[in-house]
C-alpha cells in the first residue's frame, strides 16, 4: 500500500505559549481508516482541520499523494470534509447540496445527474432529492453530507466528530454503515473523535492524541492490549491503577508487590528491583473469584459498592492497604439476582498475568 | 373545581384588562391616521369634526401641483440614489468586519455605526461644513451622499448581525466543495445573508425618504418631498397635505406587503 496522506513535523502554534499541534508526523495508507482520539483540545480537530487546508501549519509539510499542499487552499485539494454541524446549505435543495461539489469539474448535465444519484443512493436517501436540509432528521442530514463529500470522490475523506450530534442508538448504526461504507468505497477516511467506542469499532488504526503530540498508535486491539502510558490505558477502555513496587524482575516476569500482595506481571519495559510502578488492572479482567477457584494473581478485598448495568455488574473493592479496584461480572442467569455480590462481603479477586499493565514510575490519574 | 373558578375569573380578568390595554395602544397608534385619511377625503377646508361631504378635489389639486410632483420625484431620486449608495459600501465594510481581522477594527466598527447615534443636525451641519471647504455646490448629490453616511449603520449593523449568526462552516463547507472564494460568496454567503440586505435597503430608503434634517443643510434649491410638506405647513395643515399623505400610507402599506410576500417564498 501506498501512503496517500504524509504529515512531517506538523505543528500549529497560535502562540509561543499556546500550542494547538506540536511536531506531528504521521503517514496514511491510501484506503485505510484512521482515527484521531483524545479529549477536546489535544489538537486532533486542529490536525484534520490542516489537511483539509482551513488552517495552515505553522511549521511541517503536509503531502497528499506526492504533492505538497501545506500552503493549497481547500478548494485546491483533493481531500473532502464532513463537517460536525453537517454544514449543508440551507437555500438549497438535498440535490443542489450534492451536486454543488461538482460544479468546478464543468461536467454535463447527465453526468453530473448519474453521479448525484449515485451518491445520494449509496447513502439510502435518493427519495430525498428536492426536500431541503431543514427537512430532515439528523442522522438523514449526516448521510446527505457524506453523499456531498464522496459526490466528488476524493482522496481522502475527513470527518470531524460525524455522529457527535446523534442520539445514541442511532450513532451505532452510523458507526457500522460508515465503515461499511468505508469498504465498499474505498476511499481513506481520516476521523476525529473523542468517542473511544467508536474509534475501537471503525477504525483500521487510532491514533491517540495529547497535549498536541501523539501519544500512541496502533490498530484497536493493540492499543486496547498493550497501551504505552497510563494516559492511553485510561482513555481507551476503563482501567484502576494500583501503585506498586518490583520485587524482582528478569527475563520479562516481573514480581510485583501491590496492596500487600505479589503478583507477577509480564511488562513490557526493563524494571529494576526496587522501582517504583503503577499497575493497570481492566476491570473487563479481573475475576471475582468463587470458592475454591484459583487464579494467577490473587488479591483480597472487601465490597465497596455494587453498581447494576443489566449486562453485568461493576463491583468495587477495596483491598487491605484501602486502594480501590473494580471488577466486572456478567451476569450469566436472571436466578443469578438472589446471589448478588453484597456490600461489605470479603471477596478474591484473581487476575491473568497476561492482563496486567506495567507502568514506569507512579501515576494519578 | 370550586377552587379552579376564582383563579379563571381573574385569569379572564387579567385578559381583558390586558386586551383593554391593547387595543388603547392601537388606538393611539393608529387612530391619527385614519383621521388623516377621512380627512382628505372630506369636502371642507378646515379641520373640523363632524366631516361635511365625500370630495376627491384635494387628490385632483395634488395632479395639478407640479411643485408637489417635483419634490416626490427628487424624494424618490435621493431615496433610491442613497440606498444603492449604502448597500454597496454597507455590505462590503459588514464582510470586513465579519471576516479580516486587522488592529484598529473595533475603532473602525463604531467609527462605522457612529452616524446612527449622531443627532442628524450634527451629521448635517459637519457635512455642510466639508462640501463647502471643499467647493462642492449643494444639490440633491449632496442630499445622496448625507443620507448614505448617516444610513450607513444601519445597513452595516443589519448585515454584520446576519452574518454573525450564519455558521462558519458552511463557506467552509463550500471551499472544500472546490468553490473559490468569489464563488463561495456568490453562491453561499449572498443567498444566505440576501434577506437582511433586502430589508436593510427598505429600511434605508423609507428612512431616507422622510429624512429632514440632513436634508435641509445639504440640499440647494430643489425640495424633496418631506421639506416641501414642512414649507406648505407653516400656512397650516391643508387637506392636500392629508391627501399626500394618505397615499404615502398606501405606498407604504404595498412595500410593506411586497417585503412581506418576499420574505415568505424564501423561506419555502
Amino acid at each position: 500500500m501506498a501512503a496517500i496522506i504524509e504529515l512531517e513535523n506538523i505543528s500549529k502554534h497560535y502562540s509561543p505559549t499556546i500550542i494547538g499541534v506540536d511536531n506531528v508526523s504521521l503517514t496514511v495508507e491510501d484506503g485505510e481508516f484512521v482515527t484521531l482520539l483524545g479529549p477536546s483540545g489535544c489538537g486532533k480537530s486542529t490536525l484534520l482541520r490542516m489537511i483539509g487546508g482551513f488552517e495552515e501549519p505553522t511549521a511541517g509539510v503536509i503531502r497528499l499523494g506526492d504533492q505538497d499542499v501545506t500552503l493549497d487552499p481547500p478548494y485546491k485539494r483533493e481531500v473532502n470534509m464532513v463537517f460536525q454541524d453537517y454544514a449543508l446549505f440551507p437555500h438549497m435543495t438535498i440535490g443542489e447540496n450534492v451536486a454543488y461539489g461538482l460544479k468546478t469539474f464543468k461536467l454535463d448535465k447527465n453526468t453530473v445527474r448519474t453521479r448525484v444519484k449515485d451518491a445520494l443512493t449509496l447513502v439510502g436517501l435518493y427519495e430525498k432529492v428536492n426536500q431541503r436540509p431543514q427537512q430532515l432528521s439528523g442522522g438523514q442530514r449526516q448521510r446527505i453530507a457524506l453523499a456531498r463529500a464522496i459526490v466528488r470522490r476524493p482522496k481522502v475523506l475527513l470527518l470531524d466528530e460525524p455522529l457527535s450530534a446523534l442520539d445514541a442508538k442511532l450513532r451505532e448504526q452510523m458507526q457500522i454503515e460508515l465503515k461499511h461504507l468505508h469498504e465498499k468505497i474505498g476511499i481513506t477516511f481520516i476521523m476525529v473523535t473523542h468517542d473511544q467506542t467508536e474509534a475501537l469499532v471503525m477504525s483500521d488504526r487510532v491514533v491517540v492524541m495529547e497535549k498536541g503530540r501523539i501519544a500512541q498508535q496502533g490498530r484497536p486491539q493493540d492499543l486496547y492490549d498493550h497501551p504505552a502510558t497510563p494516559y492511553v490505558a485510561n482513555f481507551i477502555g476503563t482501567t484502576t491503577f494500583l501503585p506498586g513496587t518490583v520485587a524482582d524482575g528478569a527475563d520479562g516476569v516481573a514480581t510485583i508487590d501491590v496492596a500487600g500482595t505479589r503478583i507477577s506481571a509480564h511488562p513490557e519495559i526493563e524494571l529494576a528491583k526496587g522501582a517504583t510502578v503503577t499497575v493497570g488492572l481492566r476491570p473487563e479482567k479481573v475475576k471475582l473469584l468463587a470458592e475454591g477457584e484459583t487464579a494467577e494473581n490473587e488479591l483480597e478485598g472487601k465490597i465497596t459498592e455494587v453498581i447494576y448495568y443489566g449486562l453485568g455488574l461493576r463491583i468495587s473493592v477495596a483491598l487491605a492497604d484501602g486502594s480501590k479496584i473494580d471488577a466486572d461480572t456478567l451476569l450469566p442467569d436472571k436466578l443469578s439476582h438472589s446471589t448478588l455480590p453484597q456490600v461489605g462481603a470479603p471477596v478474591r479477586l484473581g487476575v491473568a498475568t497476561h492482563n496486567i499493565f506495567v507502568f514506569e514510575g507512579k501515576v494519578t490519574p | 373545581m370550586a377552587r379552579k373558578t376564582p383563579s379563571l375569573i381573574s385569569r379572564y380578568g387579567a385578559d381583558t384588562g390586558f386586551m383593554t390595554f391593547v387595543a388603547f395602544l392601537m388606538a393611539f397608534l393608529y387612530i391619527p391616521i385614519w383621521v388623516l385619511i377621512a380627512f382628505s377625503f372630506n369636502d371642507s377646508r378646515s379641520l373640523t369634526w363632524p366631516l361635511s361631504g365625500f370630495t376627491l378635489d384635494w387628490y385632483r389639486k395634488l395632479a395639478e401641483n407640479s411643485d408637489l410632483h417635483a419634490a416626490i420625484g427628487n424624494s424618490f431620486y435621493v431615496a433610491s440614489l442613497a440606498t444603492v449608495l449604502t448597500l454597496l459600501v454597507g455590505v462590503p465594510a459588514a464582510m470586513v468586519l465579519h471576516k479580516v481581522s486587522f488592529p484598529g477594527k473595533s475603532v473602525f466598527r463604531r467609527l462605522i455605526l457612529l452616524p446612527i447615534t449622531l443627532p442628524g443636525i450634527v451629521t448635517g451641519i459637519s457635512m455642510l461644513n466639508m462640501f463647502k471647504l471643499m467647493g462642492f455646490p449643494l444639490s440633491l448629490e449632496t442630499v445622496v451622499l448625507g443620507h448614505a453616511t448617516a444610513l450607513l449603520g444601519v445597513v452595516v449593523t443589519q448585515v454584520y448581525a446576519r452574518l454573525q449568526r450564519l455558521p462558519k462552516s458552511l463557506e467552509e463547507a463550500a471551499y472544500d466543495l472546490g468553490a473559490t472564494p468569489w464563488r463561495t460568496f456568490v453562491d453561499v454567503t449572498l443567498p444566505n445573508i440576501r434577506s437582511a440586505i433586502i430589508g436593510a435597503g427598505l429600511l434605508s430608503f423609507v428612512l431616507s425618504f422622510d429624512e429632514i434634517p440632513v436634508t435641509f443643510f445639504l440640499t440647494g434649491r430643489d425640495n424633496t418631498l418631506p421639506m416641501y410638506i414642512y414649507s406648505t405647513m407653516r400656512r397650516g395643515v391643508t387637506p392636500e397635505i392629508n391627501a399626500v399623505g394618505t397615499i404615502i400610507v398606501l405606498l407604504s402599506l404595498i412595500l410593506i406587503i411586497v417585503a412581506v410576500v418576499a420574505g415568505r417564498e424564501r423561506k419555502k
